[in-house]
């Protein structure tokens, strides 16, 4: 069975007790996105200031799990700053780590996911950097989906963002 | 009598599992509960034996077959002192049972401009049909909220109900643990012209049940909470009820006579119980009836109120303001349900963290979205007792909550 450790890697500790770019953006401008977790009640809000295809700036409220909340935290960290595209590549790395089968998780090189299953459609080259340390979550299935909820979450915020006028 | 905790742990193979060399610490019989060989045995002897479909042929096996289904229908009715066996219906679940009268009674008799009235204690299982109907035919709902001490605030319950043809409330809440006044709210509707409906999902399995006690209607309670399988429920009403309401779903069993132009419904109950049956899962709760009986109920409350009472005490002691319980302070006040939240750790990683220890507990809303609002949460980690729980139980959880503080201490 796999232990605590294996899912509450110390850096996920971190991002939780001191989460990264907390709070709330005025929409509009901004986007405002809400995702639910039905399962467990969990909620968060993505405050979204996209400027020239560049996030300018990021912003999450909501509350959730140490699982939710850190990913939340870790996910704002990657992607303030990139490009929509950027960070369309970052969400689908992650979301592919996110569903390797548990047998394939030995051996998996550290830092480099997607692309080798197709999955990643070419984002082989996206380091996930401190998000390695969710890579865990994927040995507890019933708590993926406090892992990816904040990404879903983006993602959708990033179509309505970036959606022509 | 005092039950016998240690030798009903031997009447379930699932509790003989270990988790990490130690015993499996089963404490979400609120969500479900886990079953006796006595349940199982009977389940299995009726495939083994004596299973065919029923109501349908006249052969031996079809014969006997039937006469188990119906004797299972008599079961419940005995252990709900129901006046007899015509008003018992049986269902999926307690979902379907109060689906089934907002479809087949609310229909018929609730249009724009009538009333129902709920509680915000409810389960969604009892706030959805009734919303749906309100949705749909512009029902008015109203609700009798929550006191401070968990109970049922009753100071406006004479504007509440008055001109409502319905009350609907749970009679113990699957998140606190808090009984409430069935016989005065099912008083206070007839005094109004209503109707009372209740949802015993939670209260059947654990406390002794009359319906001419607790004066309600209609009365859905669920097998699986109650050592019983999956898949069957019940919903009692009194049968001039039944006879005047229009059947819920539509196929076999539930006709008298079909035409190509129309059909005749069949007789109560078995207007409501339409293709063929869980006949097994009948089978199964009538054998768990005679297992609860066996223990006897007053018994089961005697143990479950003492065994929340230690619980209430200990786990106080030992976390003070750390861990807040929501729910009633008194044990006799309310049932074995305790909905824990351990400073602002959140009770998935609660829960997760129970687990390593093979403490299992229901982490999320509870199916209450609305209640937990009102308690400004958004889930809590709810441990619930029954009859297979003792102190080294509750002692297990109290380790396991001190092993989750102190690994998320800041």
């Amino acid at each position: 069975m796999p232990g605590l450790e294996d899912l509450y890697r110390e850096i996920i500790l971190d991002h939780y007790r001191n989460p990264r770019n907390r709070g709330e953006l005025d929409a509009p401008p901004a986007h405002r996105v809400e995702g639910f977790n039905p399962l467990c009640g969990d909620e968060i809000i993505v405050y979204l200031d996209v400027d020239s295809d560049r996030i300018a700036d990021i912003r999450i409220a909501g509350q959730g799990c140490s699982i939710s909340q850190s990913s939340a935290s870790m996910m704002s960290s990657a992607v303030k700053g990139r490009t929509t595209e950027e960070a369309r590549a970052v969400t689908r790395a992650f979301k592919a780590m996110m569903s390797i089968h548990e047998s394939s998780l030995d051996g998996e090189p550290d830092g480099l996911v997607g692309g080798a299953d197709g999955s990643g459609g070419g984002d082989g080259d996206v380091k996930l950097g401190d998000l390695e340390a969710l890579r865990g979550v994927v040995k507890f299935p019933v708590r993926i989906k406090c892992a990816t909820l904040s990404w879903n979450t983006l993602a959708q915020g990033l179509d309505e963002a970036t959606e022509p006028v | 009598m005092k039950l016998d905790v240690a030798r009903i742990r031997k009447d379930f193979p699932i509790l003989e599992q270990t988790v990490a060399d130690r015993r499996l610490v089963y404490l979400d019989s609120a969500s479900s509960s886990q079953k006796p060989r006595v349940v199982l045995d009977a389940m299995t002897d009726y495939y083994e034996t004596t299973h065919a479909n029923v109501h349908r042929g006249v052969y031996g096996l079809a014969v006997e077959a039937t006469e188990r289904y119906e004797g299972a229908r008599d079961r419940v009715a005995r252990f709900i002192g129901a006046p007899s066996s015509r008003g018992i219906v049986f269902t999926k679940n307690v979902t379907e049972a109060i689906n089934l009268v907002a479809h087949a009674w609310g229909r018929t008799n609730l249009g724009p401009g009538d009333a129902v009235l709920l509680s915000e204690i409810e389960h969604h299982a009892n706030l959805v049909p009734w919303l749906m109907l309100a949705e749909e035919r512009g029902v008015e709902l109203r609700y009798l909220p929550m006191a401070d001490d968990y109970s049922l605030d009753l100071s406006d319950l004479d504007r509440l109900v008055d001109g409502v043809k319905l009350v609907a409330v749970t009679a113990m809440s699957n998140v606190l643990g808090t009984l409430t006044p069935v016989r005065r709210l099912a008083d206070a509707a007839h005094a109004a012209g209503a109707l009372c409906l209740v949802d015993g999902a939670q209260y059947v399995p654990h406390l002794p049940t009359d319906v001419t006690e607790l004066g309600c209607d209609f009365l859905g309670f669920t097998a699986h909470k109650l050592c019983g399988p999956t898949g069957i429920g019940v919903l009692w009403a009194r049968e001039e009820l039944l006879e005047a309401m229009p059947p819920f779903l539509g196929g076999g069993e539930m006709i008298r006579d079909v035409r190509l132009d129309g059909f005749t419904p069949n007789e109560i109950p078995w207007r409501f119980e339409a293709g063929t049956m869980p006949i097994a899962e009948a089978i199964g709760l009538g054998a768990a009836l005679d297992y609860l009986d066996g223990l006897g109920m007053e018994a089961v409350r005697e143990h479950e109120v003492s065994l929340t009472g230690y619980a209430l005490r200990h786990l106080t002691e030992r976390f003070g303001d750390e861990l807040t319980i929501h729910g009633p302070a008194e044990p006799s006040a309310r049932g074995g349900v305790l909905s824990l939240a351990l400073r602002d750790v959140h009770p998935h990683d609660v829960s997760q963290v129970l687990d390593q220890d093979g403490v299992c507990v229901r982490a999320g809303h509870h199916c209450a979205k609305p209640l937990m609002r009102r308690l400004g949460v958004g889930a809590t980690a709810r441990a619930s007792l029954y009859v297979y729980n003792d102190t080294d139980d509750v002692d297990a959880l109290a380790d396991s909550l001190g092993s989750a503080s102190d690994f998320f201490a800041l």
